[in-house]
């Protein structure tokens, strides 16, 4: 069984862009969290069949790029100051900080490592006791099991070795912060299927409630996305404003229970900075008391930002805009021209799910 | 990286901490032991989604089938079951 051809499938997309066409009356704009799904309709060329009153606004659902500047200078610092084994996602290690990435660091003679799972970075640090090993734990919900679980294994095994610096984000606040905005003009969501696959989307209901907006929670390919779209739009053109689910073999309306048990175990909410955006309250899962021995920010030196730039390399970078679907990456006047993946102005650039990079990659001409 | 694909569950290794349970997972070709933990009801033949070396979820094959009826709906299945069949040839 091949369990991804028939959501690729060109026909059946062309069949829900034809039923999307015939129920879509007027214009919309609707907001697809997820960086992943901003990746596949630029990968699938998927706006282009969309009615032309139908837009798509990209959403902060990027990990790598919310990831705030200060957290990398102090990994970055962390490496190369206090001789630190430092363990990353592979896609972290370009993304800019005040102080470089991670990359830079390594060149300068640091330990950084790319590891697969949060759990090998666990692994490495106990046959290795020799070393301090820190994992830069990322993400937003979808990620959070894996980290809790190395944090769990972490002390298991009593590590005196290993540490976790946690920058965890949270969807369902950003989306209320966007909502909040008062030039906020986005009248649908489409939820991210795989932090839902984690959380379950009851916590959307209250949201689709009150800002009166349907969210959708959705699936990465070509057919999911346009199944999404469809239930939106169907939503919005008879003024409903529910929680549906249009990724149904995956995601179970409570989630995953087991890993939201070791969650709330490992982890408890807090305020938390988001790149380009700014710090939005009870936004973010830091460790909880029971695992502070294992949390890099309590046990190993913190590092004082001498400057109070902003968060983005360049000034000019305009990402914290695209994060909040507020421009599109082709607005910004540094898109494809000073700006481009091999030379990157913002994280937004620099992450594979990044929309500026999204847009980037599958040809997206820069404005002339 | 929030990245999260499925594959196939071809083997587990059983382990006293269920949180700890692992497996090897087929990714078209590729295998790789993953964490089991969150997946305690995941069996051999059982189609997973994989996150950062982590199942989070088994994927249901009822609802993944049931897209069919999605497409009747739509009064497209004739078409539909063309493109089925061309699939699996
Ligand atoms: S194109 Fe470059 S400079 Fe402009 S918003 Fe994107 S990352 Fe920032």
């Amino acid at each position: 069984m091949n369990l991804l051809a028939p959501y690729r499938d060109a026909q059946k997309v062309q069949s829900l862009a034809a039923e999307l066409a015939r129920i879509s009356k007027k214009p919309a704009a609707i907001m697809e969290i997820c960086g992943g799904q901003t990746h596949a309709i630029l990968k699938y060329g998927l706006e282009q069949l969309l009615p032309k009153h139908i837009e798509l606004l990209h959403g902060p659902g990027c990990p790598v790029c919310v990831t705030p500047a200060s957290i990398l200078d102090h990994a970055i610092w962390l490496c190369l100051r206090h001789n630190i084994t430092l363990c990353s996602f592979g896609d972290m290690l370009r993304v800019p900080g005040q102080l470089g990435s991670l990359a830079w660091a390594k060149s300068q003679g640091g330990d950084v490592r790319i590891v697969y799972s949060p759990l090998d970075a666990v692994e490495f640090a106990r046959q290795n006791p020799e070393k301090k090993v820190v994992f830069l734990a990322i993400g937003f919900e979808t990620t959070a099991p894996a980290n809790a679980l190395a944090a769990r294994r972490a002390k298991e095994l009593q590590l005196q070795n290993f540490w976790l610096l946690v920058s965890h984000v949270l969807v369902p606040p950003a989306i209320c912060a966007l909502l909040e905005s008062p030039e906020c003009r986005i009248q649908g969501f489409l939820a991210a299927g795989h932090v839902c696959t984690v959380m379950g989307f009851q916590e959307y209901q209250p949201i689709a409630k009150k800002y009166k907006v349907p969210i959708v929670v959705t699936g990465f390919e070509p057919v999911d996305i346009f199944r999404g779209i469809l239930q939106c739009i169907r939503q919005i053109e008879a003024g409903l404003a529910e929680v549906e689910n249009a990724y149904e073999r995956v995601v179970r309306p409570e989630g995953n229970p087991t890993a939201k048990a070791l969650i709330e175990e490992v982890f408890e909410v807090c305020d938390r900075e988001w790149r380009g955006i700014g710090i939005l309250p009870k936004s973010g899962f830091r460790l909880r008391d029971c695992y502070a021995e294992w949390d890099a920010s309590r046990k190993l030196p913190t590092f004082h930002q001498n400057s109070t730039n902003n968060n983005n390399l360049s000034t000019h970078c305009r990402s914290g805009e695209v994060l909040q679907g507020k421009i599109k990456p082709p607005d910004c006047p540094f898109f494809g021209k000073e700006c481009t993946p091999e030379n990157p102005l913002g994280a937004t650039m620099v992450s594979s799910e990044g929309a500026c990079a999204a847009y980037y990659t599958y040809h997206y001409k820069a404005k002339p | 990286m929030c990245l999260a694909i499925p594959g196939k569950l071809v083997s587990v290794e059983d382990s006293t901490d269920p949180l700890l349970r692992t497996g090897e997972v087929d990714f078209s070709g590729i295998r790789k032991q993953i964490s089991l933990g969150f997946v305690p009801e995941a069996k051999i033949g059982d189609y997973v989604l994989v996150h950062v070396g982590t199942a989070i979820q088994v994927i249901n094959e009822d609802e993944a089938t049931k897209i069919l009826s999605y497409f009747s709906q739509l009064n497209l299945a004739e078409e539909f079951q063309e493109n089925e069949n061309t699939n699996k040839t």
